[in-house]
């Protein structure tokens, strides 16, 4: 599968003959599973194999709530009561699939941080990194619609307010928001197409995820050093990777351990930790809370989006020179989607040609201001319009769009890089010994 | 560095979570320490009960409790009364049956009425729809450490009221200290005395205020108790698990990492 020299499954019996002339499925799983993987890849390599248990989890318990929840605006809260307090275990079905949401939000982050700073979007890995912002993309519209289902105040409000961004697009705004929301204003119409498509886009993720894999399987995983694996020989290759059975499977394993404790310590002591309270009462459409909130997920690009108000000369003059067509809000849109937009462009936004951060020093720091300004873009978004809040919102988003915008494609002209290792197999050994010298013959994958 | 990294996402994690939190009356509502809070919390069975005699009382003569039905009150995990308790308390309600087109008594199987006064909240999830203080300063570390608060809420509130009182387009607000916007709809109900409690318990408002938010935490959270044991089980097991994987792992790469042989 990959580049990268290894080995291949060979049917033994003649069953297996018989089967892998026909279909070689077998082959396939043997070849995706023995995939050669750096062998120094450190800790935060493990999220994707917590993402993909999140997702398997989203849609098992999914299903489940599936049978039992009614997609009605008379009913809906009412059948999520019937879940919690009816149904088998279903108290604790719904909340491993509420705080699961969460959980998948946790790694996605923490996998993409990961990307940027060991630069796992750039040549030739340009694809993954597209599929996986498409993945993101889909886990967004997914985690928004499974939040209106329970049909709370906060999932009415924020259905408003979400849906009502495509109201601010010049032109074709308003009927856009009817065709979106199926009538005039958040209704039942509303929940029945979002309860189909949060039902759907679950099998799309799972869809682009394969994808995902099978781009990386081709062109090999990047590993902390973005030095690539030597391909020109078996044996080279050999010293650079372990297959993926069972040494990162049982690494992963550990690590998903260790993540478990933690959800299910959450979803057994404190599964309302995270949701908002406002969401026990249910939608009224005549009643508007005093303040609405998203999932804490959507907060840093909630803030990007109420931080351009109609006070930014930049949007006062984008106003003037559009003649009206870009008012304020339609900006706050166009700077909400803009900031995930430049993540997918990364690839090409970046100019340094050394991919991981840990020989970039002015990228390191580049990138921890970043970090940190996702997290205060966080913060402010939770917080209400007022006092230095919307300051502080349009500071961060500042950052965030200078991060892609100037200083990644700047620093790949005046940055000095520090040296790096020649092959994967220094790294590792310079960290750990050189397990192939003490003699012990690294086993072939077969074992 | 990047446990660094982990670290700090998830301190920042609690900080943005709790300040999606912010709900509820603010910085007055007092801590009480309930027996159902933190990961061994349980439900007192006897304090369950008065707060059912405190609800039955009084709150029912405005409030409904539309989603709670009167067989879980002989489930365990709860008041837990008798089946035959159950079953006399249920015939003390009258509820509309749409097939005889008239009133009877209601059976375990029905729910509780809804709210008699259409002004007043149907209190079936209102220990979850409130939260506590969520502080310090917006971070919602209060709440992480002390539970949601959503019966503090409740127990606060209901001993929060002063003698102020205003009129407004014929209706009348009641001050209290940690309602939203101060002027509660509701008037002061609670003064002591005001149940007589069969096991003994001397009926302060403060008993009766905590009493009825911990019955109204049962109705919103009937599960709590087997839920929370679920979660326990299940930490029990994963951290086995984990450290039997931390085991396989490290003797796995043992060949690989000589160094850390040590």
């Amino acid at each position: 599968m990959s580049g990268i020299p290894h080995d291949h499954y060979e049917p033994k019996s003649g069953s297996e003959k018989w089967l892998h002339r026909r279909l070689p499925i077998v082959g396939l799983l043997y070849d995706t599973l023995m995939i050669p993987t750096p062998k120094n890849l450190n800790w935060m390599w493990i999220w994707g194999v917590v993402l993909f248990f999140t997702l398997v989890l989203q849609i098992i318990t999914g299903i489940v709530l599936a049978m039992h929840y009614v997609p009605h605006a008379d009913m809906a809260f009412a059948s999520v009561e019937h879940i919690m307090r009816n149904v088998n275990g279903g108290d604790f079905i719904r909340y491993l699939h509420m705080n699961g949401a969460s959980l998948f939000f946790v790694a996605v982050y923490l996998h993409i941080f990961r990307g940027i700073y060991y630069g796992s979007y750039k040549s030739p890995r340009e694809l993954t990194w597209i599929i996986g912002i498409l993945i993101y993309l889909a886990m967004m519209a997914t985690a928004f619609m499974g939040y209106v289902l329970p049909w709370g105040q906060m999932s009415f409000w924020g259905a408003t307010v979400i849906t009502g961004l495509f109201g601010a697009i010049p032109w074709v705004g308003e009927p856009l928001l009817i065709w979106l929301q199926g009538g005039p204003a958040v209704d039942s119409p509303t929940l029945t197409r979002f309860f189909s498509l949060h039902y759907l886009l679950p099998f799309v993720i799972l869809g682009l995820s394969i994808v995902h894999v099978w781009a990386f399987h081709t062109t090999g995983n990047n590993n902390p050093t973005g030095v690539e694996v030597r391909r020109t020989s078996r044996e080279e290759a050999d010293r650079d990777t372990l297959p993926f059975w069972p040494y990162f499977v049982i690494k992963d394993l550990f690590a998903l351990g260790v993540v478990l404790v933690i959800f299910f310590a959450i979803v057994g002591f404190m599964p309302n930790y995270l949701g908002h309270p406002d969401n026990y009462i249910p939608a009224d459409p005549l009643v508007t809370p005093t303040h609405i909130v998203p999932e804490w997920y959507f907060l840093p690009f909630y803030a990007i989006l109420r931080a351009f108000d109609g006070e930014v000369w930049a949007v006062q003059l984008l106003d003037w020179m559009s003649f009206g067509v870009i008012d304020a809000k339609f900006f706050g849109v166009l700077a909400m989607f803009g900031s995930i937009l430049v993540m997918a462009l990364l690839p090409w936004l970046d100019t340094s040609n050394v991919r991981s951060g840990r020989f970039r020093p002015m990228f390191k720091v580049a990138f921890w201001i970043f970090f940190i300004d996702f997290f205060v873009l966080m913060w402010a978004g939770a917080m209400p319009a007022e006092g230095i809040y919307p300051t502080v919102a349009l500071i961060g988003s500042v950052i965030w769009f200078a991060f892609f915008l100037v200083v990644l494609p700047v620093l790949g002209v005046i940055e000095k890089p520090l040296p790096q290792p020649e092959t994967i197999e220094e790294d590792f050994n310079a960290h750990y010994g050189d397990g192939a010298a003490s003699g012990k013959a690294a086993p072939s994958p077969a074992e | 560095m990047f446990k660094k990294l982990t670290i700090t996402a998830l301190t920042a994690l609690t900080l943005g979570a709790g300040g999606a939190l912010a709900a509820g009356g603010g910085a007055n509502v007092t801590d009480y320490d309930f027996s159902f809070e933190g990961p061994f919390g349980r439900y007192d069975q006897a304090q369950l009960q008065r707060g059912l005699q405190v609800y039955t009382e009084i709150c029912s003569a405005c409030h409904g409790l539309e989603l709670v039905a009167f067989r879980t009150l002989a489930d365990p995990g709860g008041p837990s009364l008798s089946d035959e308790a159950m079953r006399d308390y249920a015939e003390t309600f009258e509820v509309f049956d749409e097939e005889l087109e008239d009133w009877r008594p209601a059976k375990p199987t029905d729910h509780f009425p809804a709210s008699m006064d259409p002004n007043a909240p149907d209190l079936s999830l209102m220990a979850k729809a409130r939260a506590g203080f969520h502080g310090p300063h917006g971070t919602g570390l209060n709440q992480l450490f002390k539970g949601m608060g959503g019966a503090e809420y409740i127990a606060t509130y209901l001993q929060s009221f002063t003698d102020d009182m205003k009129e407004e387009a014929g209706s009348f607000f009641y001050y209290n200290e940690v309602f939203p916007d101060n002027w509660s709809s509701m008037a002061p109900i609670l003064y002591g005395d005001d149940v007589f409690y069969a096991d003994g318990t001397e009926a302060t408002m403060r008993q009766e205020a905590k009493d009825v938010a911990a019955f109204l935490m049962w109705a919103a959270e009937p599960h709590l108790m087997a839920r929370k044991q679920a979660g326990f089980v299940s930490v029990m097991f994963l951290t086995v698990l984990t450290v039997l994987l931390y085991l396989t792992n490290k003797r796995l790469w043992a060949p690989y990492k000589p160094k850390k042989q040590i």
